[in-house]
């Protein structure tokens, strides 16, 4: 038995050393980043570079608001961010639906709906243009936002998670004459938590993040998300790599500090969706 | 008749959960897809979309035209490599670390698994601002690094091979997270008992891994399989933010040559018809795979 012990715990210590090592690996462009953000300008051309700044500023994050828009682009990435959480509802309400509903067609429209998952974003990017530039919404908040509203697979998970749900929990609730609103949203809701927490934050990352399809439909600086904002530094500072390093730390942290509050969540969530 | 619609009146709560999902799906969705394929057969461009009087229908005027556009032909021999090399390259990476995380369930490893996450959530601009300081040839830290062993400055992104094996780098540095965490539940969804019979037969760590995790796993692995070719197929925003294709064409895409078509020549029409053609593709493959899992056994 001790040799079984001593031969697992040689094992483990290699699987650390590895998990380290690739962890550095995988990581190094996020430490040069954060580390590059508070040298100043001149420092980062430095070769051989410096680990770690040697004159520290914070003169980068302050250039991304006074001298860049930086205040409007947060806030219109903010705006697109509550907007996607409508459609996180409306995914929700769906998903429900599908999962405790009976009514004519069901079967149909929920093919119907995994279909679209199949479509490549890049048919539909084009026509949906279209239809926007026909219904007047290029150039505004709304065209930017209603695409991206539903989305097939959050459906398909909401609906997955709320099958496990009992039936008799709703029925007890309509027998106690409540509505089916009122059912939703102060029972299926709280129950379905787990779920929430998951679609949450990959809503919320999602839209943080969301990049082309503002470019594409906002002509006009104040419609722009931090993406677009960011490409546009990147193209007018291309060698100040302290200020660009600096705009990028701004979109990517609060991302990480966001998914490592709630990361336990997202593992869970994929186990739950029933997916392996 | 009022009986009908009393029932419908009784019935009307589902169609109230699934109707603001369904009709966006549908406007956004299903029907720009009709309107794609139409638009394929016709050529549509800024002037047509100024005035509809100036869209002529060509018929399969645009999927000739693309057969021999060169950029096009580039374009898909370029998605080629990017597939071949990057599909495999993110399943074996992403599954080599599941499994090396799944060795523990302590802090550590719990640290590990938001490292190696952290990338799939990155901005892809960010990624982009922050893997094109890193890939510059003059101040960039690879080179640099590089040059410490004495290897001359690499042309990252200058050259038309190395810029695609560049993009593929960056690519699965960000890929890995999502399909790791796939792995992982499906890992964690293995029964206990299964290893413990093979212990109990005296097998060792390789045919375990062989003969009973690999093989568990590979619902997980076709998943992952077919969403990753899928993705990759599509291949975009990197050579999009990166590069813008070049140099010399040497990095576009099929869906970066449709988008410039589209939205850079406003080409709607040659666009779509192109957008058609990757759509089959993606569907072709994807029975292919569908196929090939059929004949495989069943666990």
């Amino acid at each position: 038995m001790a040799t079984v012990t001593k031969k697992s715990r040689f094992e483990k210590t290699l699987v650390t050393i590895l998990l380290i090592i690739g962890g550095i690996i995988v990581s190094i462009p996020f430490l040069w980043m954060i580390s590059s953000s508070f040298k100043p300008e001149s420092e980062v051309l430095n070769i051989p570079p410096t680990i770690i700044p040697e004159n520290f500023t914070l003169e980068n994050y302050v250039n991304l608001f006074e001298s860049l828009n930086f205040a409007v682009y947060l806030r219109n990435t903010l705006i697109i961010v509550v907007f996607s959480f409508v459609g996180l509802l409306f995914n929700a309400m769906a998903g429900y639906g599908f999962a405790k509903f009976d009514f004519r067609g069901k079967e149909k429209v929920f093919y119907f709906v995994l279909a679209t998952m199949m479509i490549p974003g890049q048919v539909t990017m084009i026509p949906v243009y279209l239809l926007l530039n026909e219904m007047g919404l290029t150039n505004t908040m709304a065209g930017i936002v209603l695409p991206g509203l539903a989305v097939a697979f959050s459906i398909f998970l909401f609906r997955q998670f709320m099958t496990t749900i009992p039936t008799d929990l709703i029925e007890a609730a309509r027998l106690d004459g409540a509505g089916e609103f009122y059912i939703f949203f102060r029972l299926i809701m709280p129950v379905a938590k787990p779920i929430f927490a998951v679609q949450g934050i990959l809503t919320f990352i999602a839209a943080w993040n969301s990049f082309l399809w503002p470019l594409i439909i906002a002509n006009d600086e104040g419609l722009y998300t931090l993406s677009v904002g960011l490409s546009l530094l990147q193209g007018q500072y291309a060698n100040n790599f302290a200020l660009q390093m600096a705009g990028a730390a701004f979109m990517v942290v609060p991302i990480i500090i966001i998914f490592s509050f709630f990361q336990k969540y997202i593992v869970e969530g994929f186990t739950m969706s029933g997916i392996k | 008749m009022s009986k009908i619609f009393k029932q419908a009146y009784r019935e009307r709560h589902p169609y109230f959960f699934i109707a603001p999902a369904v009709i966006l799906l549908t406007v956004f969705s299903i029907i720009p897809i009709l309107i794609a394929f139409f638009i394929s057969f016709t050529d549509l461009d800024l002037k047509g979309l100024a005035d509809w009087s100036n869209i002529n229908f060509i018929g399969i005027e645009n999927y000739r035209e693309l057969v021999s556009d060169e950029t096009f032909t580039t374009s898909l021999i370029n998605t080629a490599f990017y597939v071949v090399i990057g599909v495999p390259l993110v399943i074996i990476s992403s599954l080599t670390i599941a499994l090396l995380l799944n060795y523990g369930s302590n802090m550590l490893f719990r640290v590990f698994r938001s490292v190696y996450y952290m990338p799939s959530i990155t901005n892809i601009i960010a990624v982009a601002v922050i893997w094109g300081y890193l890939y510059n040839t003059e101040y960039g830290l690879f080179n640099y690094l590089l040059s410490i062993i004495n290897v001359d400055n690499i042309p990252w992104l200058e050259e038309r091979t190395i810029a695609k094996i560049s993009l593929i780098i960056l690519a699965v540095w960000k890929g890995i997270g999502i399909n790791m965490i796939i792995f992982l539940a499906a890992l964690q969804g293995i029964p206990r008992a299964y290893y413990e019979a093979a212990e109990i037969d005296g097998a060792n760590r390789f045919q375990v891994l062989f003969k009973v995790t690999l093989p568990l796993l590979s619902y997980a692995t076709f998943f992952v399989t077919v969403t990753t070719l899928i993705g990759w197929m599509q291949f975009f925003e990197e050579p999009f933010v990166m590069t813008d294709g070049g140099p010399l064409d040497g990095t576009i895409s099929i869906a970066l040559f449709i988008y410039k078509e589209g939205f850079q020549y406003s080409q709607f029409g040659y666009a779509a018809a192109g957008s058609f053609v990757l759509f089959i593709l993606i569907i072709i493959m994807t029975l292919i795979q569908f196929k090939f899992k059929k004949s495989e056994t069943q666990y």
